[in-house]
């Protein structure tokens, strides 16, 4: 068995020991159990399995292991010291969504745009977030949502 | 109430016969607990429960004969609600939580009534050990019949609580007052606790007869815009879906699928998928399926199975309409209703219009692919599954594996939504006949491919309609033939004298079944499209012309109120703009929509800009939860009317992805007002389809006002 492949996901160290190949989707969901992030298509075109590597939203059903050489955030690793993330918050407070399987990925969807643009227009928040699917169709709310955690963000710098 | 004398006739008071592509079957529930077991089960305390037809059975044992401390449960209960010792109150229902938020509505219903803080309820739904036995959650049901049952248990509960304070009093309960989990007598400034009251009882009892349920209009708790209960769970990715389980030894399964519909299986040889040092192979009869510790092992053992098809030739997608046309399937009934005659109506009419409409099958398309988690340990099955009919499914599995119901558990973890798609227990057998070859557990989850393809889809389906109107606006006759997509919503709302109205069931090439508002988008679609046509014929508003053919004040109401907010006549002020409005009545709900939409000459795009939508679903249990609901179904529904149509040939799916099946985006949505018309007056009816019909032909009818072409098929832009 080949030595395992230590990943930095939520700012903890995991010794991974899946194949390379494996998809980082599989890795969290099924070695690692952190099924906060979820499957949704295998074809990186829900965003349901978007998680952060760096600061980057990426689809961890496309990405092999063998490619995370950056920290991993995940919908997990949000919450601090019982506070929930602002986006999170806002999410919670707007009702901005229904079934709520796409959450995870619009929350860490949402935490990229805001740290690449602390201060988006609806209609910048639509572009980025184009490739985010919400079979319920909550899309109004996840945009205001995504304003009122700009605006809370600016009060209060994490 | 009704306007119309036909069959179709959409009334509140009764429960609809579920239409028949909702799948339906027989409560024979048997209650597996009897009182004491009960107790001993959820804890001590106070145990109120409702049954099926209690007033029917009340009344054939001459009245008032309430069945109080029988040991003997009734079968067939419905409902049931528990006061533990620390005042913590369980209510008990069958329903399941899909997105829709009953978990949080049914919880304000029975807080309400109950008079205690909202965040002391919980609610226990889709167990078939701890529920109820609940046909299923579709039709726009749980409100309208579950809330009211959940009431009248809770008031029962607190008449209870009140009758043992006032017997400790030695006072009369009508004295006394219940609020906040309290009850108090004024009259002497004594309090007790609900918790002080239930501790050390084990008291069940059946809900009386006549034991009124507060009105709306003194509502506290319902009729308040509550975020969803669990939320956070949601935010924080800690809740489970069902496919997110993961119990010790779990293994992943996978599912041989043949290469097109209809293919029949001549040949498999699993012999070098079974040499895979991991993989536990299956071949029972048409199934075959592995499973694995590792998904990608379950993968590598279906590749490695060398199986040989016999492939059947199948209708494609191109030739789907004059198909169905073909393919009337005259064993079956037609629903037809008749008034009148065409002829005379006809014959008196000064303009006539004949049109063809059609819908094509569309996917539910869940964002949570159907999944299963099985286990079998100790003589019992045990099914997680995201199914809106857990009993149907317990019943199936227990019919598949020849296993005594009672020894067949399936519970239904808040599922990642379903919009009509998970009425059928496949993942969950598959999961099971696996589990039990592997002796471990074992999860299946489709893929997004197999969910497209394997799953079923809601009925294409051809309308004909024949109409005339006289001079001054006045429907004369109105015959209408649904071929294929359903009943359901296919009467008129309008006043006509003549009419005939028909459903016509066709042996369907694809696999079909339930799906958010059912045919009622389809028959909407045609009818108020075809209304627009008329309005055009003579020369009248649209809106106006509606008016004078619409009886009912409540399809008046939401139809002036959407026209109001929307500033309905519009005057075109660009290029490319056009205006329309459609809606109707469905399950109980009055929905009417107006739609703007902007049309691109040179790409022919479509692009809908505003949307206003008046619902009335009679007294609103959460107005914001409404909203969402309303919302979502606009959203949703844009698939549908502008884009979404599956497309298959040679028996195989050729759009079976996100990338080539494309759904509403953050980019289609519309500027969106909602008109919530809260009637406290009038039950509740559900809220999670009627919303959606007023959207296709509202945008249908404005693409007609931009460009003066009328679109007769959804999807109405398939290439935008």
């Amino acid at each position: 068995m080949a030595p395992p492949i230590e990943l930095e996901i939520n700012g903890q160290k995991y010794p991974v020991h899946s194949d390379p190949d494996t998809r980082l989707l599989t890795v969290l969901r099924d070695e690692l159990g952190l099924t906060g992030t979820k499957y949704g298509c295998g074809e990186g075109q829900c965003g349901a399995c978007t998680v952060l590597i760096g600061d980057s939203p990426r689809r961890s059903c496309q990405l092999p292991l063998g490619e995370v050489v950056q920290p991993v955030t995940t919908i997990e690793g949000l919450e601090k010291n019982g506070h929930l993330h602002p986006v999170q918050q806002a999410f919670l407070d707007l009702d901005a969504f229904q079934c709520a399987y796409c959450t995870s990925g619009m929350i860490i969807s949402s935490v990229a745009l805001l740290t690449q643009k602390p201060n988006p227009s609806p209609t910048e928040i639509v572009q980025f977030m184009q490739g985010n699917i919400c079979r319920c169709g909550t899309y109004p709310r996840i945009v205001d949502a995504i304003q009122k955690a700009a605006k809370s963000m600016e009060q209060q710098p994490r | 109430m009704s306007i119309r004398a036909n069959r179709f006739t959409h009334e509140t008071a009764h429960a609809p016969e579920p239409e028949r592509y909702e799948f339906r079957e027989a409560p024979i529930h048997h209650f597996a607990f009897d009182r004491r077991d009960f107790f001993k089960f959820f804890g001590a305390g106070i145990m109120v429960f409702a049954a099926a037809n209690d007033a029917l059975a009340l009344q054939e044992s001459g009245g008032g004969a309430r069945q109080n401390h029988s040991d003997d449960l009734p079968k067939e209960i419905t409902a049931w609600l528990h006061i533990a010792e620390d005042g913590s109150v369980t209510a008990f229902t069958g329903k399941v939580e899909i997105g829709q938020n009953i978990r949080t509505s049914l919880a304000q219903s029975v807080a309400d009534e109950l008079r205690v803080p909202f965040e002391t309820v919980r609610m226990v739904m889709g167990d078939t050990q701890l529920t109820p036995f609940d046909m299923g959650t579709f039709g726009s049901r749980s409100t309208p019949t579950m809330a009211p049952q959940l009431r009248r248990v809770a008031a029962a509960a607190r008449d209870l609580l009140l009758q043992a304070a006032a017997n400790e009093w030695n006072t009369a309960p009508e004295k006394l007052l219940a609020a906040n989990a309290k009850i108090t007598d004024p009259s002497s400034g004594r309090s007790t606790t609900y918790a002080d009251v239930a501790r050390g009882k084990t008291l069940a009892q059946r809900i009386p007869d006549e034991d009124p349920v507060t009105p709306a209009s003194e509502w506290t708790i319902a009729g308040k815009s509550l975020l969803k209960v669990d939320g956070r769970a949601f935010v924080t990715g800690r809740h489970q879906y069902t496919s997110d389980l993961r119990p010790a030894g779990l293994m992943y399964g996978k599912v041989l699928r043949p290469p097109s519909f209809g293919a029949t299986m001549t040949e498999c040889d699993i012999t070098a998928a079974q040499k895979l040092p991991t993989a536990v192979v299956v071949h029972d009869g048409d199934f075959v399926g592995a499973a694995a510790p590792s998904e990608n092992e379950a993968e590598e053992a279906i590749a490695a199975i060398r199986a040989q098809w016999k492939e059947a030739p199948q209708p494609s997608s191109s030739d789907l309409f004059s198909y169905l046309k073909q393919n009337v399937d005259t064993s079956e009934r037609s629903d037809l209703t008749q008034s009148g005659s065409i002829a005379d109506g006809l014959a008196r009419a000064a303009h006539r219009l004949d049109s063809t409409y059609t819908v094509a099958y569309i996917a539910h398309a869940p964002l949570e692919p159907r999944a299963a988690v099985a286990e079998w340990k100790d003589g019992k099955l045990t099914v997680w599954t995201g199914t809106q009919r857990p009993f149907a499914t317990r019943d199936a599995l227990a019919e598949a594996f020849h296993f005594a119901k009672e020894n067949v558990r399936v519970i239904v973890p808040d599922t990642g939504s379903a919009y009509g798609g998970k009425h059928t227990p496949d993942a969950a057998l598959e999961a099971a006949r696996l589990a039990r070859a592997a002796g471990k557990p074992v999860k299946i989850v489709w893929s997004r491919e197999e969910e497209f393809t394997w799953a079923y889809f809601r009925p294409a389906g051809v309308i004909e309609i024949k109409s005339g109107v006289a001079a001054d606006g006045t429907l004369t006759a109105w015959e209408f033939h649904n071929y294929n997509s359903g009943a359901a919503g296919i009467g008129t709302p309008y006043t006509v004298a003549n009419q005939h109205i028909e459903f016509h069931p066709v042996r369907s090439p694809l696999r079909q079944g339930s799906y958010r508002g059912l045919a009622a988008t389809a028959n909407h679609f045609a009818r108020e499209s075809h209304m627009d046509g008329l309005a055009h014929a003579v020369n009248m508003d649209p809106l106006d012309f509606r008016l004078k053919n619409i009886s009912d004040p409540r399809l008046r109401d939401v139809f002036q109120s959407a026209a109001r907010s929307f500033g309905w006549p519009a005057k075109k002020t660009k290029p490319g703009q056009g205006f329309g409005i459609g809606g109707g009545i469905e399950k109980g709900g009055y929905v009417a929509t107006c739609a703007e939409i902007s049309t691109d000459d040179a790409r022919g795009a479509i692009r809908v800009v505003r949307v206003v939508t008046a619902f009335d679903c009679g007294a609103i249990v959460n107005p914001d939860g409404l909203r969402n609901q309303i919302m979502g179904a606009n959203i949703m529904g844009l698939g549908g009317a502008l884009f979404e149509a599956m497309a298959f040939d040679g028996g195989r799916i050729t759009n079976a992805r996100f990338s080539r099946y494309r759904v509403p985006r953050f980019r289609d949505v519309p500027e969106m007002e909602i008109v919530l018309m809260d009637r406290k007056d009038i039950p509740s009816a559900g809220a999670g389809e009627t919303p959606l019909l007023g959207l296709a032909p509202a945008v249908g009818n404005a693409i007609f006002d931009a460009t003066g072409v009328r679109r007769t098929a959804l999807p109405l832009a398939p290439r935008a």
